[in-house]
């Protein structure tokens, strides 16, 4: 019988942690499968961050080093500056990378290191039990936020692709989402972009996926992808923000 | 090779590139610059890698990042930025990875001043971080002694996978004196098989991390650390006594301190007073049982701690002593320096008090 | 013997290489030396100092807190440091920029004009090697020609036009010892 799909071998076969409709598990192999597709498994380094995805060190079969809350992308710079050659990748989530870790991303960025950084944005603290995240949006309900966030008390949410985006050495920035299947097959396109781009020593690339929260939306996993496609896509437009003149 | 007038910082840097580092990530704060600024010009030379982090924060964990991807890694700051790397000096002993962490002292708390100090004794030698851990912490009292231990400090934290601070105060990062550069016997080191290189054909994957959510399974980890450290405590205390025989007091002192001791052990000489130093030169592990030994001499009255802080050491010394003797202490702070006279007057006071 | 020395003044006076310098030369004859800077923010434009410690034995403290000799270039140098000159010991002043006498009567004062004849020879910034020729004329803390080896080496190829202008600038701050 002819194999039609088969498992990455990217992943690991650690049965994930994730909530029941959790997007994470659909970008982490989606990640994977950009690794094994573009050969780069043997020399892939990756950071996990904390947050949901704090045990992804588990579940990437290439090595993988866990970082301190927000601290992915300097870890990302140790590694890569000392293995040039490798592919590094950080994996981290809105609270890791838009709050705690807002400095180190937005240098990492700037010195334009040579490293992918997948950001899985879904609004919310999902591992500390959906607190209010820098993305969540106005109105969005969170357990520090118990009425929804209000502009006036905490401003607006933080466009972390669009930041990022002005600065030079970012030379590929997309904000994807995983709500449908066809924006799926677009994630994975840019994913692999991304790290096609690391590979050439362009500069710094990111991904922003825009990702579900069930559990601390309080939504069923339908509903959610549905709040996704509604609430958020029209807040975090879901667009290319830059790409190399090389690539393109 | 002949002796050569080196500034401490520059002397420290060019050290550990004689040790084979060849990555440094660093945040400018005085009094420790010109370990940045050596660096960002010679490691290109060798080959390696410099890199200004945008903060002591992002500077320790692009140490850990480094460290876990197999290198000889080095940073170094003063108090303030050292508070600052504490986070990520936690999580690189928790993940057990080698590197070397310079720490130039200068006053405190908060801002404190830019002068020399030894008031991050407590937060070089107790864990400065959070959970239970070691480094190892080594105090140069000398140029020629910082470049030895810089080289020593490498092939440490490589032979136990630990961290290792080198403490020294601004005196150590700003004066010139001669040092020659004599290698340090190099020991037997296990390969990095742990290293986060890549697989490049290995089969499993390596994993970095200090996260072990299962209580029982945290517990043994800790459990396994502090095995490590009864063996670096086994292994690896330096100490220098200083004119111990028929001392009436003992001087506990390191680093620049020590020195200024001795001139003070010599002016109570003239004045028929005997009294002898222990140099602590590993504040952690501590020569406790140099202590206790001395404690145990007929001769000795007295301890006396000086020390460049209101007091941090001198608590280690107590707990050596185990009481047998009293310990007494003589610090400034703030960047004061003690001077001999006033050490010669304190260790009167205290032997006019005993008799 | 061991000389200790402080050396103050202005941040721009050269009192910082002047210390250099002694330390060398002291290192080249084979003596133990240590400099200790003051530093910080104080260093620009404000008043620098340094402690030179040169000895036959080994060097204990590197702070100087019982000079023997004390060379200061400014007035709050002299200010500062004159209680720190041990009774013998030599205070060297810098007449030109201090108009102040020495107040102590226990210590062999030296006044020595250094910017007046640092001008005359063409470059005010050679006063340092004026002060230090005249230190080095009463105390034998290291021999001109070891510090004139140090500066042939340090000023070589274009600069070593600059060799015969420390020398001179050397004799001219002796000769003002009688």
């Amino acid at each position: 019988m002819a194999v039609v799909f088969e498992k990455t071998k990217g992943l690991t076969e650690k049965p994930t942690h994730y909530c029941p409709g959790c997007t994470h598990g659909i970008i982490h192999r989606l990640v994977a499968e950009s690794l094994e597709e573009l050969g780069l498994l043997d020399k892939a380094v990756g950071v996990a961050p904390v947050g949901c995805a704090v045990f992804a060190y588990d579940y990437f079969s290439c090595d993988m080093q866990e970082a301190a809350h927000g601290r992915a992308p300097a870890c990302a710079t140790g590694i890569k500056r000392v293995h040039p050659d490798s592919a590094v990748f950080t994996y981290q989530g809105d609270g890791d990378l838009a709050s705690i870790g807002a400095a180190e991303i937005v240098h990492a960025a700037m010195r334009g290191e040579k490293v992918t950084t997948i950001f899985v944005n879904n609004a919310i603290y999902g591992m500390t039990g959906g607190q209010m995240a820098p993305t969540t949006l106005v109105g969005q309900k969170a357990t520090t936020a118990p009425l929804g966030r209000d502009e006036n008390h905490c401003g607006m949410p933080l466009r972390i692709s669009e930041m990022l985006a002005t600065i030079p050495k970012a030379v590929f920035v997309e904000r994807v989402s995983v709500h449908d299947v066809p924006n799926i097959l677009k994630a994975k396109k840019a994913i692999k972009k991304a790290f096609e781009i690391q590979m050439k020593g362009l500069g710094f690339t990111i991904v922003e996926v825009l990702s579900t929260c069930p559990t601390n939306w309080g939504k069923t996993p339908v509903e959610a992808l549905k709040w996704l496609k509604e609430n958020m896509v029209p807040y975090y437009p879901v667009q290319n923000f830059r790409t190399p003149e090389e690539v393109k | 090779m002949a002796r050569e007038l080196w500034k401490g910082n520059e002397a420290i840097a060019e050290a550990a590139i004689k040790a084979g580092c060849r990555f440094f990530f660093g945040y400018p704060i005085t009094p420790q610059n010109e370990i940045p600024e050596y660096m960002s010009l010679r490691l290109p030379q060798e080959g390696g890698c410099f890199l200004q982090a945008e903060s002591e924060v992002a500077a320790i964990n692009m140490v850990y990042g480094a460290a876990g991807a197999g290198a000889r890694v080095m940073t170094s700051s003063s108090s303030p930025g050292i508070s600052l790397k504490q986070e990520g000096i936690s999580y690189i002993a928790g993940a057990e990875l080698p590197c070397v962490v310079v720490n130039i002292v200068r006053g405190g708390p908060g801002l404190g001043g830019i002068q020399p100090a030894q008031s991050d004794y407590f937060q070089a030698t107790k864990g400065g971080g959070h959970g239970d851990y070691h480094l190892v912490v080594l105090a140069p009292d000398s140029i020629q002694e910082a470049v030895n231990l810089v080289q020593e400090a490498f092939d440490i934290a490589d032979a136990y996978r630990n961290p290792v601070m080198i403490l020294g105060d601004g005196m150590i990062g700003q004066m010139m004196e001669p040092v020659e550069f004599v290698g340090v016997p190099k020991r037997q080191l296990p390969e990095k098989t742990w290293a986060t290189t890549g697989l490049r054909g290995r089969e499993n994957h390596n994993i970095i991390n200090s996260l072990f959510i299962d209580p029982a399974v945290c517990e043994t980890h800790n459990q396994r650390l502090f095995k490590k450290y009864a063996e670096i405590e086994k292994n690896e205390i330096k100490v220098e006594e200083y004119n111990l025989e028929g001392a009436e007091i003992v001087f506990a002192a390191y680093g620049t301190v020590s020195r200024i001791v001795k001139n003070a052990i010599k002016a109570l000489e003239k004045e028929g007073i005997k009294a002898g130093l222990i140099r602590p030169i590993t504040l952690w592990p501590f020569p406790k049982a140099n202590f206790l030994k001395a404690a145990d001499m007929p001769s000795v009255k007295a301890f006396m701690s000086v020390e460049m802080s209101m007091g941090q050491m001198v608590e280690d010394v107590e707990l050596s002593v185990k009481g047998k003797k009293p310990v007494y202490f003589y610090g400034r702070t703030g960047g004061m320096i003690p001077t001999p006279k006033a050490i010669v007057e304190e260790a009167k006071k205290i032997l006019g008090g005993a008799k | 013997m061991t000389h200790q020395i402080i050396m103050a003044g202005f941040g721009g006076q050269g009192v910082m290489s002047m210390g250099k310098i002694l330390a060398e030369a002291g290192l080249k004859e084979g003596k133990n030396v240590s400099w200790l800077p003051s530093y910080g923010p104080e260093m620009r434009g404000g008043t620098a100092n340094c402690s030179v410690i040169i000895s036959e034995e080994p060097v204990g403290a590197p702070t100087v807190t019982e000079a023997t000799a004390a060379i200061v270039m400014n007035r709050p140098s002299l200010d500062k440091f004159e209680k720190d000159v041990i009774p013998g010991g030599n205070l060297f002043i810098n007449s030109s920029l201090i108009d102040k006498k020495a107040t102590r009567t226990d210590i062999n004062v030296y006044y020595v004009p250094a910017n007046e004849i640092a001008n005359d020879m063409g470059s005010g910034k050679i006063a340092n090697m004026v002060m230090l020729g005249a230190y080095l004329k009463v105390a034998n803390a290291a021999k001109e020609d070891t510090i004139m080896e140090y500066i042939s080496e340090v000023f070589s190829g274009k600069k070593a036009s600059v060799v015969p202008l420390n020398k001179e600038a050397l004799k001219r701050g002796a000769d003002c010892i009688k």
